[in-house]
């Protein structure tokens, strides 16, 4: 029965990690702002080109930000 | 006539249409944000939402002091010499292409790293490399697409802001705590002298004794706190007997677990902590696009335009002192006290008296802070610094320093009073008792009382009533700075009110023509010379007068702070002030008259008249049966006799009122013991909405600034105060009733606690069981009383 001693470590340790992430994840302000990264999450990451398009620009490259 | 809607901002395209690839354009502003982003493939922006844009506007000059190195480090909130943060507040945000675009600013110029936006609180922040980018290229950048920020005094403070997340972390603590020490505490209620059990359940005591320890010591130290300073100032409020409740808990059970006693407590310990958290969590609703802090500073500029050896230079507004020759451009503020020394100044100090008529002024004349000048380019020069010009020494009044909240009892507390008394009481009595019958009990039976009367549901009532009302408010348009609001509100007896912006709206005026009627062939004349001009009253008139044939004019020609002269065919017209058309017996002088005359002589008159809060009188005639009513105005007696007639009869009014003088008037009244509400809009009222018990500022866009207040309403919703103001009674009845039925739980409690029979199980379902009730029975309750809100 003294396996008790392990499953109770395992436990604890598994609560404690949710907890240090859920920690972190409010000091990074993930909580501060509710809405915007629920419309972020919805835009297309390359740009839609329109077919008349004749000016020729360098791409920049994509990088839409997820954080 | 047809009208277009604009493919860009969607206002109706009237005067001229501009046709790009089939999309009409209202102006040439929208027109160039339209080529911009096509240039970029960024016409996505359109996709997202129809016609998302906003008009670009003339900001020549406006941001040349962005270029000064000792404004930009206040402005950016991260400076490493190639890189810069940036947080600009940007009120046009408000779908999703506005995040769209904003987010893509990288596509506009390489050189922004990363924006993000933050739609709650609409700002964005971003990230530019400095060897090819300015803060100012920056505020251009964003302006030239319709996205211009607004930068105001308020945001020049170094370092970035605070935020206070400490709640969050105290609930997860808590929650945390609650949830394991619940797994840890369940096998002793249902295994009683379980063989296993019996072995290793000192293990899993000391384990809940570890969890419950950053429970007491940091998830709980607010009501430490509080309660030690209710104590010192001899007050009895309601975390008293929490703190109490959670001492002896602590204590006890800690007890039971070293001598071998009992399992302790510790789950009831953690949930009740989690509890009156989750409650506290719950009252703090913020609206992050609404301050309800603003002093004169969101206002004010940051920097103007200083005159020095002939030269333009910006300086910021606090290192203006006396004798500095500053340029005041068209739209701008005057941020100082000040002496005009050439231009023509007309200037619009609604801001400072309510009086929303512009004020001529030729040089020589003294100018106050907080006035815009509306009519081209004027030199002053500063009299004062900013901190002590006339409008800003109101704010160094006491009542701004002041909070509200102290001196106030809650509900809560004053139930609290008594509770701690009979709770203390019965706990001696029991124990006395108890000290004859069976002493070795009565230790127990101490601590059983307290833990059990610990008044958590009582805690509980408050909080989830008033911060699901606030919510019910919020989706009504009516937003509360906090939970006290609320219970002040229905406390209220007396309501004042302030004219202009108040109960009077601010866009439609109605006007009233008096004279000899005119022809068909001069009202076409008339609008279309209104037509030509863009001062304020043209644009009211104009507005108001039925649609006439487009006719080209032969002449037309704007006299400054005068009049208009127009002419077609063998038609002459002067419209103006009364000097300006040749009238000379004017003799209502209060009210804001345009005058007309033709090639025929003098016509007539236009005279404006405020056009009041649709609902009004409605309204008045509601709250005179319970409340005080008083109309205190900075203007001037034009509209009393207009007033008289709308309003009850008993209605007190008040004209004439300078900012101050509010403010005491409601000083005056209190001290007489009246509770009282000001209704008011402009920071005019600023004072007297700090004075007050409840300070309502009444917004026609709530996106745009109000003064310091403790709620903000929206101008539509203006005639249900009356219902708010129910509903807020009503809030109080339901926590009354909330407390009756907590007080049923404890009554329970008790005879376990007295009798000397409390077991762990008994508290561990009591106490969520009446948290849970009360929470139910409010929000349901509330959302009853929300329902009959419209």
């Amino acid at each position: 029965m003294s396996v008790i001693y392990i499953l109770l470590t395992v436990s604890i340790i598994i609560a404690i990690v949710f907890f240090t992430a859920f920690i972190m994840a409010v000091k990074n302000g993930q909580f501060d702002d509710g809405y915007t990264p629920s419309v972020r999450m919805l835009f297309e990451d390359e740009l839609v080109k329109t077919p008349i398009k004749t000016i020729k620009k360098t791409k920049i490259k994509n990088k839409t930000n997820h954080n | 006539m047809e009208s277009k809607v604009c493919y860009h901002c969607g206002d109706n395209c009237t005067d001229t249409t501009i046709l790009i690839k089939d999309k009409p354009f209202c102006c040439q502003g929208c027109k160039t944000v339209y080529e911009i982003l096509s240039e970029s493939d960024l016409t996505c922006y359109y996709d997202l939402q129809s016609s998302p844009g906003a008009i670009p506007k003339e900001i020549e000059g406006k941001y040349d002091f962005l270029s000064q190195d000792k404004i930009i480090e206040k402005l950016v909130e991260f400076d490493d010499g190639k890189t810069q943060i940036a947080t600009l507040y940007i009120p046009h945000i408000h779908c999703s292409s506005c995040i769209w675009i904003l987010e893509n600013l990288n596509k506009l110029n390489p050189a922004v790293s990363l924006s993000q936006v933050n739609f709650g609180k609409k700002t964005v922040r971003v990230s530019y490399n400095t060897e090819a980018f300015s803060l100012k290229q920056l505020v251009l950048l964003l302006s030239s697409v319709g996205y211009e920020p607004y930068i105001s005094l308020d945001d020049y403070k170094t370092g970035q802001e605070n935020v206070n997340r400490s709640l969050i972390y105290k609930l997860g603590v808590a929650g945390f705590a609650f949830g394991n020490v619940m797994f840890l505490s369940f096998p002793e209620y249902f295994e009683v002298n379980e063989f296993w059990l019996e072995q290793y359940k000192h293990v899993f005591r000391w384990i809940m004794f570890a969890f419950s320890l950053p429970v007491v010591f940091y998830a709980a130290q607010d009501y430490f706190i509080s309660a030690f300073k209710a104590i010192k100032t001899k007050i009895l409020n309601i975390d008293i007997p929490i703190a109490l409740g959670v001492v002896v808990l602590f204590l006890r059970s800690t007890a039971e677990i070293v001598f071998d006693i009992g399992s302790g407590f510790f789950d009831s310990l953690t949930g009740l902590v989690f509890f009156l958290l989750l409650g506290k969590f719950f009252q703090q609703k913020t609206y992050s696009f609404l301050s309800f802090e603003r002093d004169y500073k969101s206002y004010f500029p940051i920097a103007v335009t200083k005159i020095f050896n002939n030269e333009e230079v910006p300086v910021q507004v606090y290192d203006i002192k006396k004798g500095d020759r500053l340029l005041i451009r068209n739209q701008e503020l005057i941020p100082v006290d000040g002496i005009l020394i050439n231009g023509n100044a007309r200037i619009d100090y609604s801001f400072v008296t309510g009086e929303s008529e512009t004020v001529k002024k030729s040089s020589g004349d003294k100018l106050f802070a907080g006035g815009k000048q509306t009519s081209g380019v004027i030199e002053m020069e500063a009299i004062k610094s900013v901190e002590q010009s006339y409008l800003t020494q109101l704010w160094s009044n006491d009542v701004f320093s002041k909070n509200k909240e102290d001196g106030f009892t809650t509900l809560t507390n004053a139930i609290s009073k008594r509770f701690t008394i009979a709770v203390l009481s019965i706990a001696f009595i029991a124990t006395a008792y108890w000290m004859f019958i069976d002493s070795s009990k009565a230790l127990n039976v101490f601590t059983a009382v307290l833990i059990i009367a610990c008044p958590c549901a009582i805690a509980l009532a408050a909080p989830f009533t008033f911060g699901n009302l606030l919510r019910i408010f919020g989706k009504k348009k009516f937003y509360l700075k906090n939970a006290s609001v609320l219970e002040q509100l229905a406390h209220i007896d007396t309501v004042i009110f302030d004219k202009t912006g108040t109960i009077t709206s601010n866009k439609k005026s109605d006007a009233k023509y008096e004279g000899v009627p005119l022809s068909i062939d001069e009202e076409v004349l008339l609008k279309n010379t209104l037509r030509g001009s863009n001062h304020p009253l043209s644009r009211g008139l104009y507005d108001i007068l039925k649609d006439n044939d487009i006719v080209a004019l032969d002449y037309f020609e704007e006299h400054l702070g005068q009049g208009i002269e127009a002419s077609h065919a063998t038609q002459n017209i002067k419209i103006g002030s009364a000097k300006f058309v040749g009238f000379n017996n004017d003799s209502a002088v209060l009210n804001t008259a345009v005058h007309i005359s033709t090639n025929k002589g003098y016509k007539g008159k236009y005279t404006f008249y405020n056009s009041y809060r649709k609902g009004l009188s409605k309204l008045f005639n509601k709250l005179k049966k319970h409340f005080d009513l008083v109309i205190l105005s900075g203007d001037n007696e034009g509209e009393l006799e207009n007033l008289k007639k709308l309003l009850p009869a008993k209605t007190k009014m008040l004209f004439n009122q300078k900012p101050d003088e509010k403010l005491e008037y409601i000083k005056y009244h209190q001290s007489e013991g009246a509770k009282v509400l000001m209704v008011g809009d402009g920071l005019n009222d600023a004072g007297a909405l700090a004075q007050s018990n409840v300070g309502i500022a009444i917004s026609e866009n709530v996106n745009v600034f109000s003064p310091a207040c403790d709620a903000i309403l929206d101008a539509t919703k203006f005639n249900q105060l009356y219902q708010y103001i129910k509903a807020s009674k009503s809030a109080i009845k339901i926590i009354k009733w909330s407390f009756l039925l907590s007080l049923f739980y404890n009554v329970i409690g008790l005879y376990f606690a007295v009798t000397g029979q409390l077991a762990p199980v008994i508290a561990a379902i009591l106490m969520p069981l009446s948290s849970i009730s009360i929470v139910i029975f409010t929000t349901l309750a509330t959302n009853w009383v929300g329902r009959k809100l419209q």
